[in-house]
């Protein structure tokens, strides 16, 4: 056991650094599947930009959101000055702690782009009907932002619990 | 919290008089017209489609001309130009307009046939520049690419894939003498030859030549390649000059450009007034207008009709079934909001404009989620600016818009200094890393940093929700007490009311909430058994009532136990408020560490350099992403939490028929005609 607490930090890290990488996976990803059916829409009228661009974004948080999670993990752990003493028990924490951005953030970013796409259609046939087009989307990224609500509350307080 | 009242308006006036009526009807843009009586024998409808159609054509040919110019004459415009609005031109201009009508058509039609010619040229340069390439290795031949041979000879001009030496040719051709090859030029992927045999063995020739993969030339001309290539040259020169003289003649219509915009703004005024025409009423020599006008504005319009014109004006009540349209009236506070109520759906029948309590939280939330008193200050900043620039001619949807953000901008600027959030912490690093000082913070929160104390941010985030929520039970309530339906009131909004706050203080007063939540409250015993008997009657209350529109006893106990169930709906209602928490700590924590990084660089001479290069760039990118972020999910709260308490919409904006033109005004024109 003693020389797994070694290996606390190299777990902790690993969340920190899943938590940048899985949901900025799933965000290039999302951005660019909005980014296509905009382009397609641009040729038509160009004027639309702004209102396709504000929903190819909309999927884009995630990727965010993950960053935001995983730099809170990497200051909380040491990484970023201060000492890198995590027990293994401790690292596994924050290893969980970063789960519900890792995963909700990669498949709600996909499902939002989906949304998001077909809110572009939307513009497109009906510019005048952007505000509610700009919701649908928005409704898939509530789950983003409560998997980085918990994920926010697991990090910060799990340096409080004395293991 | 307004919207006009609006009235039926009847117009009866002679026909000599129905362009002067409709010209002053439309500048003054107050009367949205629809057709309210039915045909009949005498007065019917007339059929405009052929004017119509001649407008839309006018008008497609100013566009499309308009475009071609900017195309090739770039116009003056500053970035800010968008702001500046409508110019405005007084009315002699539209009247004097007539004698310039002709000509300036022609000239749109002269533009787009430049842009014609400009293209074919353009093609034509194209296609000789290919004859030129085709004919570039045959520059040393002297003889026209025709050449077939004389009298005893034959000649072959043509190419053979791959380079040949002379030797090489000889050789395959070495039965057939006396004959001559000629290289004329040769590169890595073919090789020109000319050859010249008697005419006895041309076949033969021939046949070893196609061995040899042997192919004509794809240009048959009767010159000598130099003197075509001069020629070619010549040729493309003359379109380039034609090109240019074109190019001349547009920019030389820069000055008409004015012209063919005020056409384009000039048909698009008259094509409305055909659409109105369309739906009048007319008799031989009487026509009625009707539509709808707001309370307010009947009496000016009457009076001015009357005096001018043999007219007679008549008022109603809109009747029941009529789709009456909605113009609000809000103070300046909430008036830029209407955008946004609109972009829902603009109230429908026997709804209140929710403008104004929306305005009391949208300003507040958008706030909250960005949370930075520099971002704040630097929207509010922008817009206050453009907003005074342009103050004079600005238009009024886009003065709306820069209102809206600059009061969110404001709203952002107070809750930064709630939370002490100055593009993230820069007053901070500024001071440790460039003058050593350790007493930090520089600035404390007014209150806490959401970032050391989340939990509380929750809690906090939870009763803003919970407010906002209620708020929308109470617009039900007053909607509810408006249509005189006081059952639905204590059915639908009390037993909820109580039942909610009920749930809230006993909620409270478990030590485990209190807990989670980290907040401690002190309910005296008493309130807290009160509130939850309260609570208790009030669910029984909404099962008994909720269900009420079923006569079945068993079905309407079912349907109010679904709705008993609907308080799911308000749990999941306020957790959604948590985004408030997690928004601001975005913007927040990542304006943190863009300092923080920046502050890594700002070491050694240059360090100051990447640290503002570092931190303005950051910090753009962090206040673009999440000021749209906070715009989407200010959206989303007042749309989805807000309005699904008490909003359905379905109404019309009032649409008057006014002048909805691009690039001019005119003078007289009254607010709302002046929609882009």
């Amino acid at each position: 056991m003693e020389i797994l607490n070694d290996y606390g930090i190299v777990l902790a890290l690993a969340g920190a650094v899943l938590a940048a990488l899985i949901p900025g996976i799933a965000s290039a990803k999302a951005v660019s599947m909005g980014g296509i059916a905009g382009a397609g829409v641009i040729t038509e009228d160009p004027s639309q930009f702004g209102k396709v661009l504000i929903l190819q974004l909309l999927p884009g948080t995630q990727g965010i959101y993950g960053l935001l999670i995983s730099f809170i993990t990497l200051s909380q752990i040491g990484v970023l000055g201060g000492s890198g003493d995590i027990s293994f028990v401790k690292g596994a924490l924050y290893f969980a702690a970063c789960l519900p951005i890792i995963i909700v953030g990669y498949t709600s970013a996909i499902k939002q782009a989906n949304a998001s796409v077909a809110s572009i259609g939307v513009v497109a046939k009906r510019p005048d009907q952007f505000g509610k087009a700009m919701i649908f989307p928005a409704m898939v990224e509530t789950y983003a932002i409560l998997a980085l609500l918990i994920s926010i509350l697991a990090i910060t307080n799990v340096s409080g619990i004395n293991i | 919290m307004a919207l006009l009242q609006m009235r039926r308006i009847y117009i009866y006036a002679l026909k000599k008089d129905r362009k002067q009526i409709l010209e002053l009807l439309q500048r003054r843009g107050v009367v949205e017209v629809r057709s309210l009586l039915k045909e009949d024998r005498v007065f019917s409808k007339s059929d405009v489609s052929v004017a119509e159609q001649s407008l839309e054509k006018n008008i497609s040919l100013a566009k499309e001309s308009l475009e071609i110019l900017n195309n090739y004459v770039k116009e003056d415009k500053s970035l800010l130009s968008a702001l500046a609005g409508r110019e405005e031109l007084p009315v002699e201009a539209y009247d004097s307009f007539k004698e310039k009508y002709k000509p300036t058509i022609d000239i749109a039609k002269r533009i787009i046939e430049l842009s014609k010619i400009i293209a074919e040229n353009k093609a034509e340069i194209f296609r000789l520049d290919t004859q030129i390439e085709i004919l570039t290795p045959w520059v040393n031949l002297d003889i026209p690419l025709s050449f077939k041979g004389t009298n005893h000879t034959t000649g072959f001009i043509g190419t053979l894939p791959k380079p040949w030496t002379m030797e090489e040719i000889y050789e395959k051709l070495a039965d057939y003498m006396p004959l001559n090859v000629d290289i004329i030029s040769s590169t890595k992927e073919q090789t020109c030859i000319f050859i010249l045999c008697t005419n006895n063995n041309k076949d033969k020739v021939y046949e070893i030549l196609r061995e040899m993969e042997f192919t004509l030339p794809s240009l048959t001309i009767d010159k000598s390649p130099t003197e075509q290539l001069s020629l070619l040259e010549k040729q493309i020169g003359e379109a380039k000059d034609r090109i240019d003289a074109a190019i001349d003649e547009m920019e030389s219509y820069d000055k008409v450009r004015n012209d063919i915009k005020f056409l384009l703004d000039y048909e698009t005024m008259r094509l409305e007034k055909y659409e109105v025409i369309g739906t009048l009423l007319q008799s031989k020599n009487v026509f009625i207008i009707t539509g709808f006008i707001p309370d307010k504005d009947i009496k000016a319009l009457e009076e001015e009709l009357t005096l001018r014109f043999d007219v007679a004006v008549e008022t109603a009540e809109p009747r029941k079934k009529d789709d009456v349209p909605i113009l609000y009236k809000n103070n300046g506070f909430s008036e830029p909001l209407e955008g946004i109520v609109n972009s829902y759906s603009p109230p429908g029948k026997s709804e209140r404009d929710p403008t104004m309590v929306m305005s009391l939280f949208y300003y507040a939330l958008f706030g909250l989620m960005l949370s930075d008193a520099g971002y704040g200050f630097i929207i509010a900043a922008a817009c206050a600016f453009g907003l005074i620039k342009f103050r004079k001619t600005i238009e009024k949807p886009m003065k709306n818009t820069l209102k809206m953000y600059m009061f969110c901008g404001i709203a952002t600027v107070f809750w930064g200094i709630v939370f002490s959030s100055y593009f993230g912490d820069i007053f901070d690093v500024v001071a440790k890393t460039f003058f050593g000082v350790t007493d930090l913070p520089i600035i404390p929160p007014l209150w806490f940093y959401p970032v050391e104390k989340p939990m509380l941010m929750l809690t906090f985030a939870f009763a803003i929700g919970i407010i906002h929520l209620l708020t929308g039970l109470g617009m039900k309530g007053y909607q509810l007490a408006k249509q005189k339906d006081y059952k639905g009131i204590i059915y639908d909004v009390v037993f909820w009311f109580i039942l909610l706050i009920g749930g809230v203080i006993n909620l409270l007063s478990m030590k485990m909430v209190t807990d989670v939540l980290s907040i401690e409250v002190n309910i005296p015993d008493k309130v807290v058994s009160v509130a939850g008997i309260l609570a208790v009657i009030s669910a029984v209350g909404i099962i008994l009532t909720n269900g009420r529109e079923s006569k079945n006893p068993f079905k309407r106990i079912l349907k109010g136990l679904y709705s008993l169930y609907g308080i799911s709906g308000y749990l999941s209602d306020v957790l959604s408020y948590s985004r408030l928490l997690a928004l601001g700590l975005a913007t927040g924590v990542i304006g943190t560490v863009i300092n923080q990084m920046a502050a890594m660089t700002a070491g050694g001479i240059l360090g100051p350099v990447f640290f503002i290069i570092i931190v303005i760039v950051g910090h753009a990118l962090n206040l673009g992403i999440n000021a749209l972020g906070a715009y989407v999910h200010t959206n989303r709260l007042q749309y989805v939490e807000f309005f699904g308490k008490f909003y359905e919409g379905g109404g019309k904006v009032f649409k008057p028929f006014g002048i909805n033109t691009k690039y001019y005004k005119i003078k007289e024109s009254t607010e709302y005609g002046n929609i882009k």
